[in-house]
């Protein structure tokens, strides 16, 4: 039976030839994913009462993210827990302040395709890029599958995503999401989305990570993209095991619940109004709104390319009097690299503000938080009533470019408008 | 497993920054769910009692992965949430703390305040002012188990023999 990428991995996971949709079966997880929120802050108690132990601490992984760096004695006591976890456990794959999980275990060449991940942060379907299957999950499953190895799944239909044409200057994965989420909605619940086409094909690993990011915003539980010549190269510059890779692919014939076509070649940049990521129009219907912050963050908008993205916008300009723009590195990786090659100087000369890598104002928990009447136009993938601070805040969704471009207006705006501007006024 | 409470209606779409909004997550337990679904009804934590039911349109849940959106619900009292549709962590992380969480469209049907009566095992909903009834989806049998167990730590805690 021909099977997608989804199945083949699930079916690898519980140690059968093939499996169908809406099967349940106990799989084996191969790497599980805790952060300082919902991970050793909520797994210790538990396993203590349990008297048990991680089930292999090779497999697991822990990162400080979302309380970093310590605002007050609370969040400090949060990300000991997490330190006195990962020593007394041996977990060896502790990030302490390093930077957001989804960025990291690309990053730190963690991922291996056709790994079944298990993570607890919404956002885990990133790993997805690098053709794993990567779901979300809460902390009483996480602790179940810290003490087990396993998990029961329902095995999900699969919704093809067929993306072909050439992306436009300053058109971007996060784009392409955004305008899916108002084609697809946000209520695929308990399927598994399979990125393909020749747009997926010619992505950069940091904009496929965008694609698999948003998954979550579909309310997919995955969103995976086959292994090819980018996911090899990307595991090898990132010392990750890349040994047959390239036989985690979807079979040519399998069948999916859904086709989705998109073709991009005429897609402009794409902004979503509050509160939802499905509330996306091109950016010229928002024109007129102006924009108290801008923030450049988040596992999804802050990797070395988005802050690139942003720099080649900001070049020479000065972000407008009118608004201020946050940026805050997905990893301290980033940060080292965006050193290196003058990113950082670039965005700090046209005025903007760096901050920490974490999760930061994206999860209403760090540096950059709004107030009441404030809008903030931002690169993060999330935009729910109250997520960024008052609940009576406007967050609206965009690309590095559009919000670059928008730091420098003091309202949203086209990047291509900014640019032609720029060259009229040259 | 019998639930009899008054309805409290949502709409679609009812998220976890919502349910269990950030700012508030580094309070305790009980002080986070005094926030819970502030943003869309400011009344309702100080005014829902025990076992009173939530009845919402699709996708509730959706969002985060923070299990404080179930368990805010669950402190504060909530008998089962009944909903058109349920995000997938949300539904699971609700089963995992016993919450019972039922996916059926009572949207048109029930109004705020109507008390309704809920048998699990039995599979059935009635309302008690005038007796109307609505079959409920069965429930997978390892589902039924967790929440006949109290929960996934509870379940994990017997099969240690503990």
């Amino acid at each position: 039976m021909p099977q997608t990428l989804t199945q083949k991995i699930i079916a690898r996971a519980c140690g059968r030839p093939t499996v169908k949709p809406g099967e349940i079966v106990t799989v084996n997880v191969d790497l599980l994913m805790g952060q300082d929120a919902s991970g050793p802050r909520r797994w210790r108690p538990r396993l203590e009462e349990l008297n048990a132990k991680l089930w292999d601490p090779s497999k697991v992984v822990v990162v400080s993210d979302h309380y970093v760096p310590a605002v007050d004695a609370q969040s400090a006591e949060i990300l000991n827990i997490s330190r006195r976890f990962a020593r007394d456990y041996h977990v060896e794959n502790f990030f302490d302040m390093q930077g957001i999980s989804h960025a990291i275990m690309p990053e730190r060449g963690l991922l291996r395709p056709g790994m079944l991940v298990a993570g607890g942060d919404s956002h885990t379907p990133t790993a997805g890029a690098f053709g794993c299957y990567a779901a979300g999950f809460g902390a009483t499953d996480t602790t179940a599958i810290a003490i087990t190895g396993e998990t029961w799944t329902t095995v999900p239909e699969t919704i093809k995503v067929q993306i072909d044409g050439e992306l436009g200057p300053e058109i971007t994965a996060k784009d392409v999401m955004l305008w899916l989420c108002r084609e697809m909605g946000m209520e695929n619940s308990f399927k598994s989305v399979e990125f393909v086409g020749s747009t997926v094909h010619a992505m950069s690993m940091s904009e496929r990570l965008v694609m698999s990011n948003m998954a979550a915003e579909l309310g997919a539980e995955a969103g995976i993209i086959a292994v090819d010549d980018i996911t090899i190269e990307a595991l090898k510059s990132t010392g990750g095991d890349y040994e047959g890779a390239e036989t985690w692919v979807a079979d040519p014939d399998a069948h999916y619940c859904k086709t989705v076509t998109l073709d991009v070649t005429k897609l402009g940049p794409q902004v979503a109004a509050p509160h939802a990521p499905e509330n996306t129009d091109d950016v010229g219907k928002f024109n007129s709104v102006k924009v108290e912050q801008c923030y450049i963050g988040a596992c999804v908008g802050a990797k070395l390319e988005d802050l690139q993205m942003a720099a080649s916008v900001l070049r020479g300009k000065q972000v407008s009097p009118d608004t201020r723009l946050l940026v805050a590195p997905a990893t301290v990786r980033v940060t080292e690299k965006a050193a290196a090659d003058g990113t950082l100087a670039t965005l700090t000369a046209a005025g903007a503000i760096l901050l920490p890598s974490g999760c930061g104002a994206c999860a209403g928990m760090g540096a950059g938080i709004i107030a009441e009447g404030e809008t903030c136009l931002s690169t993060t993938n999330r935009n729910f009533q109250g997520r960024m601070g008052h609940k009576d805040a406007s967050v609206y969704l965009a690309s590095p470019y559009t919000v670059a471009a928008s730091a420098v207006t003091g309202r949203i705006t086209d990047p291509r408008e900014l640019r032609t501007t720029t060259r009229n006024a040259a | 497993m019998i639930i009899e409470g008054r309805a409290w209606k949502f709409g679609d779409k009812i998220d976890t920054d919502v349910l269990a909004p950030g700012y508030a997550m580094k309070l305790s337990a009980e002080g986070l769910a005094q926030h819970c679904l502030e943003a869309v009804d400011p009344d309702f934590a100080k005014l829902v009692q025990p076992g009173d039911i939530v009845v919402a349109g699709t996708n509730f849940g959706l969002g985060s992965s923070r299990e404080q959106a179930a368990i805010s619900l669950a402190t504060l009292g909530v008998g089962a949430v009944l909903a058109k549709s349920f995000a997938r962590i949300f539904y699971r992380n609700a089963i995992n703390i016993g919450l019972p969480v039922v996916t059926i469209d009572l949207t048109q049907e029930i109004a705020a305040g109507d008390v309704l009566k809920l048998d699990l095992a039995a599979g059935t909903m009635t309302r008690l002012k005038d007796g109307y009834h609505r079959e409920l989806q069965p429930m997978p049998p390892h589902l039924i188990d967790i929440l006949e167990a109290g929960g996934l730590m509870a379940q994990l805690k017997q099969r240690r023999g503990l």
